[in-house]
């Protein structure tokens, strides 16, 4: 520890704020990971039953999604954020705090996710979908059996790059007021012009990305044959 | 087995309209192998796929095992569809998935116990010769074991119909021979009947009772396999049969003005075709005895089909005139196919 308090010497009196923005930048990360993991999957999976060639064609729910896609995602976060706090009055009760920044974080993340499971999907070869069909499967079973259980590798990849991006942005949401690890850098780290308080804060992100990239290494090698 | 009644099939793209199956009908029986041909393009993949209704005709009625499956809904169409077994051109198994598992997929839709599926798997690898694989993934796989694989899903649940489409047209063909083989004795063994969609002539020709030969979405032609190799009678019918044996190098030779194919004046260069039934007779040598007609043998084929013998011979025929013509009069009398090359 005293060796620690040598490096960064800001450790010592800031150390249970840093934990504190630990546990929130984890929090913000799972709740906003898990409920943007279930929402893109469902659209990502909506996208491609729905458009023309799918196996439950609704070419007018296709475009509706495939657009506010579009728009959501070309609206930078920052913006899309401050544009959110009325939502998220709404729906949380709160437009601050970590509670205050999941609405956006969510809306940040889920067209992101969705776009890369489309494209996840979109590679699972036609002839599995067709052949499934012919054995006498109905589409919610096709969607289950094929499309999700053959994408497993697919979607672990492009999952681990949709928590990276999230990350990314939570550290964003600090600058409204969210907390977490982002929001300690700008305080400590820049506001107070304290370095080490920065290099600890990327150190402590690296480590959170490995892990998760650790463990979605260990699934694809586990799922792919 | 398998009746199709005015089966068409049109694709709308835009303003323009695709007619890939046109006014087919086609009635295939319990226990035949029936194969379907043609050229790519000619419809054949989209008329299997009308069978199973993959593809909804947009006119017409099929109906397998006596149930019209154009007039039921989805959930009793898919009820059918364990009754219609198909394997693909690119096999179509589930990577993620062992030999095991996939063989067991379609077992989901059956009402077997546990253990009586695991026996059925197990007897489904033995039939298809993959006991010692059933651990292995796709990838590991050749595409000929990857085929036997795809039979043996296709088979788990004890359809009454096997649809292959393109089966063998990925496999060399050594390995075609081989899953001809196992087609056959799926056929044999365990009485399913089977259509089988190719453009290889000698996918028909080696396992085929019956075929249809298909070409811009209409059945041209049909019948047993044997009449349709000894007398076919569409131009795409004789295009195919000329894929499966050799005597097309005439043609060339001919192009090539090989000294062999040079004509005397009067003259006649014929191509006989003669089945099983009149193969036997000394054909030449009595046209020579009887008319004086000498027939001088250029160029020569024998198939075997369905274990019965079709030959082809080149020949030119000299001699006088009047000769010339009741020697082929004769020929035409003896129900062998003549065919002029050359006169």
């Amino acid at each position: 520890m005293s060796f620690l308090y040598q490096i960064a010497p800001n450790l010592e009196p800031l150390g249970a704020e840093l934990v504190k923005c630990i546990g929130q930048t984890l929090q913000m990360l799972f709740v906003s990971g898990i409920i943007s993991f279930i929402l893109g999957l469902l659209l990502g999976v909506v996208l491609i039953v729905t458009k023309k060639d799918g196996i439950m064609r609704q070419v007018a729910v296709y475009n509706f999604f495939d657009k506010a896609i579009d728009v959501i995602r070309s609206i930078p976060f920052i913006i899309l954020m401050i544009l959110l706090i009325p939502v998220s009055r709404a729906i949380m009760g709160t437009g601050t705090g970590v509670p205050g920044a999941y609405i956006a974080l969510i809306a940040g993340t889920v067209p992101f996710f969705a776009r890369q499971i489309e494209s996840v999907l979109s590679d699972v070869d036609y002839g599995l979908v067709e052949a499934s069909a012919a054995m006498g499967f109905s589409p919610i079973e096709i969607i289950f059996s094929v499309y999700l259980k053959e994408s497993i590798p697919g979607i672990t990849r492009v999952t681990m790059i949709t928590m990276v991006s999230l990350i990314g942005i939570t550290a964003m949401a600090g600058a409204i007021g969210a907390g977490g690890l982002g929001d300690f850098a700008i305080r400590y780290g820049h506001q107070m012009g304290y370095r080490d308080m920065i290099w600890v804060t990327v150190i402590i992100i690296l480590v959170i990305i490995s892990i998760i990239q650790g463990i979605g290494n260990l699934i694809i090698r586990r799922t792919t044959h | 087995m398998i009746q199709l009644k005015h089966v068409s099939k049109t694709f709308q793209s835009g303003a323009s309209s695709v007619h890939a199956v046109q006014d087919v009908s086609l009635d295939i029986k319990e226990g035949e192998i029936f194969g379907i041909i043609g050229f790519s393009g000619a419809g054949k993949s989209t008329l299997v796929r009308c069978i199973n209704l993959l593809e909804k005709p947009t006119q017409g009625t099929v109906t397998v095992d006596g149930v019209e499956l154009t007039g039921l809904d989805e959930k009793k169409l898919r009820q059918m569809r364990l009754k219609i077994g198909m394997i693909f051109q690119h096999f179509n198994l589930l990577r993620s998935r062992t030999v095991y598992q996939n063989i067991a997929f379609p077992l989901k839709k059956s009402n077997l116990s546990q253990e009586q599926k695991n026996q059925k798997i197990l007897s489904l690898l033995e039939l298809v010769g993959l006991s010692d694989k059933k651990d292995a993934y796709p990838s590991q796989l050749s595409g000929g074991q990857k085929q036997r694989v795809a039979i043996a899903r296709a088979l788990a649940n004890d359809p009454k119909v096997l649809l292959c489409d393109e089966a063998t047209s990925a496999l060399d063909p050594q390995t075609t021979k081989s899953i001809l083989a196992l087609l056959k004795k799926v056929n044999e063994e365990l009485g399913i009947t089977i259509v089988i969609i190719t453009h290889e002539m000698a996918v028909v020709k080696d396992i085929c009772d019956r075929v249809a030969i298909m070409e811009l979405g209409h059945v041209v032609e049909e019948g047993t396999t044997e009449d349709v190799f000894v007398h076919p009678q569409k131009p795409v019918t004789k295009d195919f049969i000329s894929t499966a044996g050799n005597v097309d190098k005439i043609y060339e030779l001919i192009a090539e003005k090989n000294p062999l194919t040079i004509l005397q004046p009067g003259e006649k260069m014929v191509m006989l075709t003669y089945s099983a039934n009149n193969a036997g007779e000394p054909l030449i040598s009595y046209l020579s005895e009887a008319f004086d007609v000498k027939a001088n043998i250029i160029y020569g084929n024998i198939d075997i089909l369905k274990g019965k013998t079709i030959g082809k011979l080149v020949v030119t025929l000299s001699g006088e005139k009047a000769n010339m013509e009741k020697a082929i009069a004769y020929i035409r009398e003896r129900q062998v196919d003549m065919e002029v090359i050359q006169e």
